[in-house]
């Protein structure tokens, strides 16, 4: 029998005093197979993947990475492991081919082997044509594989990846885990930390950490067996399903309800029989059995949804307006001889939350920019709240908030100072400031952080500031740029508890994401690409769209996929055509 | 309006204060700097090694050695025996000047002849020689005077008396403290400045600021107006330092060089802000900061005067602030400046400070 490629025994690793980070863990990684690392932010994963990178020492235990132990043998583990962190160090203002070089050369891979080796990696990343091109100019999805390339470099056995996918869209994400999957076959050993539990649901094996303690360590499949009979979907309540979730959460049998399209998937606590539809308010709804998925047994394990209402909903609604609030005629940019948006054209109404879904370079981002002023159009308009953002400039911000996945904070400044400022920048009165930023704190629960630096939030915590900065000026319409990216599944269901309640109340919100069990909370969705928009429909109506026979019922992902796929060789027949 | 532009000066303010990085950006380097260059670049020569290779065996030559042996500029003094060792002692860098007195020195003196002393300098080091050359002038001329009303003979009908104005002690402090507050106030002020906007870029919070309600204009005066404040308290600073821990006298208006660094500063920040407005990050800025900044000192006439410069870079030193609040720092402290010549240094200043200022807005716009 040989030796597995990791062996974490009786791993502690403490930073200071307090909770250690890494407390107990005991656990084996086998090679061939990939092992997943999961857990809410916090939980330990990045601090476990730079131990078992023989970055950082043990505070007691022993790991042993292919053999050789952390302590003694820290530079041959160096020559077996790959190691691709959160934020890979790929040289911007260098190209491709330059970044694969430099790593080449800081491993020692050199003679005839390196050329091959080379070939080999580019071949297989998808990246041969781009090797001129400068890393800084690659979409997010290239400069991750180009980040694994490199991590590839001299062959390792043991490949660490830390949230690769995150920033990533659906269609690079599925060549990565396809680049993955011929790596393991090759034997080699892989863990992936990621945020994401669908993605988990495809490793060989997964270990559940929170808060530094190894919670279930297996085939995801296994734990997701234990969930049998508890999951449910509420089928057949029309619009009504944002406020049915909210009321669904409150009853004591209920732990999780996420928003599936036009039904909620609930899932119950052990044992508790499914409510009747009159007990969550709506008798004509229909209660339906579902498999359980990985996702519904790790956020039980982890303790269930929060169960507390959000209180952004008590506040006073935004007045009705007819018409759309959102409007994007014609709305082109060009850049040189590119154009990245082509006359797209969508309105949102009020009280809509409406995704802007495609792959990394579609246009997606550049649409939303211009939609939020932080662009120019070269044609077109676009409008918010009934205001040109170009010729009522201020007018039409004073409608909008924003909420970036960086969570644009000012670090150095207290929860109460940047609450303070936002409160100013959006022209608040002294008066109406007080009320805003005491009712801001008083909804996220902000009271024990006031005086804390927002650098230094927990992360939950810094989402909700930065929420409550985006809304403090009660706008009418909210932006949310990937909003949950790399956010823990716990997390992200109170984000979304969070945007229910304001949509509830007539916020109409724009969202764009990576991720479809993000997009499933959409009202309606335009798929963009090429910067087109190349199909627009609620969820389920671009699953219908995607479907084939061989495949009835796509998820939303893989409607994504297939439309995209679809639309690209169609124009590629014109193209043929033309030519 | 108003209330958005105040969120954003307590916000800047705030963010300096409370980053640990930055506050020590802002106090630990100029004070650090103050300190180097009042002692470290001072024009004074002291710890000056001489040699004397004495040929006369005469009273009078043993009476002017002793004079250059006592003297306290000179911390070391070797005698010297030959000609050999001489051209040793100067070869090594071991001494700086070699006096030789020849032979018939004491004779001539006695004869009342002129006699002669030679000075040989090392004119590698040739700033600190002709200082060491004008020391040792000086003992002669003592020597010379001192003889003469022993020998009685008839006194030199004319002496040339030198007598420094404003700077009597030529005290290198005085010089170089003005013209610290000046390049300090600079540095910092642009250093600010060229952050400001490149670091919100870096951080994300930029695009926030983009999407709120404030317009460019509201942005940019709320990244002046806090940078003006933190170089005045800057330049505050080494004033202070300068009178009260330094002891250089200041003989002016406060009012006048105050007035003076508000356009000073107003026309760094302006650069400061184009530099920000151009960079995507915060090391471009720093390197921005920097491509403006040494040519900025060069051509202010701090270290060599704007006379020696060759006409067409004097035409261009007429575009740098730095050169004109040189002149009212020096002004000030050392004599008093009226308001004419204040005023006449402070116009340039302003109209440099629109064109910075402007150019920067435009730069901003376009960056959008």
């Amino acid at each position: 029998m040989t030796a597995p490629a990791v062996e974490f025994e009786k791993l502690v690793k403490r930073f200071g005093a307090g909770r250690p980070a890494i407390a107990d863990l005991s656990a084996t990684i086998p090679y061939g197979q990939v092992t997943g690392l999961v857990g809410p932010d916090g939980a330990g994963k990045t601090t476990l993947m730079r131990l078992a990178a023989g970055l950082m020492l043990p505070s007691s235990g022993r790991i042993a990475v292919c053999g050789f132990d952390t302590r003694t043998a820290a530079a041959a583990i160096h020559r077996v492991v790959g190691y691709m962190p959160q934020r890979f160090g790929l040289y911007e203002d260098l190209t491709v081919a330059e970044n694969l070089d430099l790593y080449a050369d800081l491993r020692d891979v050199v003679g005839p082997g390196r050329r091959r080796g080379f070939d080999q990696l580019l071949d297989f990343s998808g990246l041969a044509p781009f090797t001129g091109r400068l890393a800084g100019r690659l979409s997010g999805g290239m400069k991750q594989k180009l980040g694994l390339a490199c991590a590839l470099v001299g062959t390792p056995k043991l490949l660490l990846l830390d949230e690769p996918s995150v920033g990533v869209d659906p269609i690079s994400r599925r060549e990565l885990w396809r680049m993955i999957y011929q790596l393991v076959a090759q034997g080699i050993a892989v863990i992936w930390s990621t945020a994401y539990l669908d993605e988990a649901e495809r490793c060989a094996a997964v270990l559940l950490l929170s808060e530094g303690r190894l919670l279930y360590a297996g085939a995801p499949a296994d734990l997701t067996r234990t969930m049998a009979k508890r999951s449910y979907r509420v089928c057949g309540i029309g619009s009504e399903r944002r406020r049915l979730l909210t009321d669904a959460l409150r009853l004591p049998e209920v732990t999780d309800g996420v928003i599936e399209g036009s039904a909620v998937r609930l899932v119950l606590v052990e044992g508790a029989i499914p409510p009747a539809p009159a007990a969550l308010g709506y008798p004509r709804a229909r209660l339906e059995s579902t498999a359980p998925r990985f996702e519904d047994a790790v956020v039980a394990r982890l303790g269930g949804a929060r169960k507390d209402e959000s209180r952004l909903g008590a506040k006073r609604a935004v007045p009705r307006t007819s018409g759309p609030v959102v409007e994007a005629q014609d709305l082109t940019k060009r850049f040189g001889a590119f154009t990245a948006v082509d006359h797209i054209d969508f309105a949102i109404r009020q009280g809509e939350i409406f995704g802007l879904l495609g792959a990394n370079g579609a246009g997606k981002s550049t649409t939303f920019k211009m939609l939020c002023g932080l662009l120019k159009p070269s044609a077109g308009s676009a409008r918010v709240a009934g205001h040109d953002l170009y010729r009522q400039a201020a007018a039409a911000r004073s409608r909008l908030g924003y909420m970036a996945q960086k969570f644009s904070l000012y670090g150095d400044l207290s929860v109460a100072q940047n609450l303070g400022f936002f409160a100013g920048a959006y022209g608040l009165g002294s008066g109406q400031r007080r009320a805003a930023i005491e009712r801001m704190v008083g909804v996220f629960d902000l009271k024990p952080y006031l005086e804390t630096n927002a650098g230094l939030l927990p992360l939950g915590y810094r989402q909700r500031l930065a929420l409550a900065c985006a809304v403090m000026h009660e706008p009418a319409v909210l932006f949310l740029d990937e909003p949950t990216s790399g956010i823990d599944p716990l997390t992200r269901r109170e984000f979304w508890a969070h945007i229910n309640a304001m949509v509830g109340r007539g916020v109409t919100v724009l969202v764009t994401t990576h991720f479809m069990d993000e997009a499933e909370y959409c009202d309606r969705i335009a798929l963009i690409d090429a910067g087109n928009v190349i199909a627009q429909g609620s969820p389920d109506e671009l699953k219908a769209l995607a479907a084939t026979q061989d495949q009835a019922l796509p998820t939303l992902e893989e409607a994504f996929i297939a439309l995209i796929v679809r639309q690209r060789a169609r124009q590629q027949g014109h193209d043929r055509a033309a030519a | 309006m108003f209330g958005r532009i105040r969120a954003l000066l307590v916000k800047e303010l705030l963010a300096a204060a409370r980053d640990p990085r930055a506050r020590f950006i802002l106090i630990g380097p100029p004070v650090i700097q103050l300190l180097v260059f009042a002692f470290a670049a001072t024009l004074e020569v002291k710890n000056v090694h001489i040699a004397v290779l004495n040929q006369d065996w005469g009273g009078a030559s043993r009476e002017l050695v002793e004079r250059f042996a006592g003297a306290p500029t000179f911390t070391e003094f070797v005698v010297l025996k030959s000609e050999a060792e001489l051209r040793a002692a100067l070869d090594t860098e071991r001494v700086i000047m070699v006096v030789r007195i020849a032979g018939d020195f004491s004779r001539d003196i006695a004869a009342g002849r002129p006699a002669e002393v030679e000075i040989l300098l090392d004119g590698r080091r040739s700033n600190a020689a002709q200082i060491v050359a004008g020391y040792a002038q000086a003992i002669v001329d003592r020597f010379n005077a001192d003889l003469m009303t022993t020998t009685r003979a008839p006194p030199q009908k004319s002496a040339l008396v030198v007598r420094s104005w404003f700077n009597p002690n030529f005290d290198s402090l005085w010089n170089t403290v003005p013209a610290l507050v000046a390049i300090l106030t600079a540095l910092i002020g642009l250093i600010v400045t060229a952050l400001s906007i490149a670091r919100e870029r870096e951080l994300g919070t930029f695009e926030q600021l983009l999407v709120s309600p404030l317009q460019p204009t509201e942005i940019l005066i709320g990244k002046t107006v806090p940078a003006m404040l933190i170089g005045m308290a800057e330049g505050t600073v080494i004033i202070a330092v300068g009178v009260f821990v330094l002891g250089v006298p200041f003989s002016g208006s406060l009012g006048w060089l105050y007035a003076g660094m508000l356009f000073y500063i107003a026309a760094i920040v302006g650069v400061g802000l184009f530099i920000s407005s151009y960079a995507q990050t915060q090391q471009q800025a720093i390197l921005g900061a920097f491509v403006f900044m040494v040519p900025a000192i060069t051509l202010s006439g701090f270290a060599t005067p704007i006379a020696n410069m060759p006409r067409w870079l004097q035409t261009a030193t007429a575009a740098d602030p730095i050169r004109y609040f040189l002149v009212i720092s020096k002004g000030v402290f050392l004599k008093d400046m009226g308001a004419a010549l204040v005023l006449d240094n402070i116009w340039p200043m302003a109209i440099i400070a629109a064109v910075t200022l402007t150019a920067a807005t435009l730069m901003f716009r376009r960056r959008l």
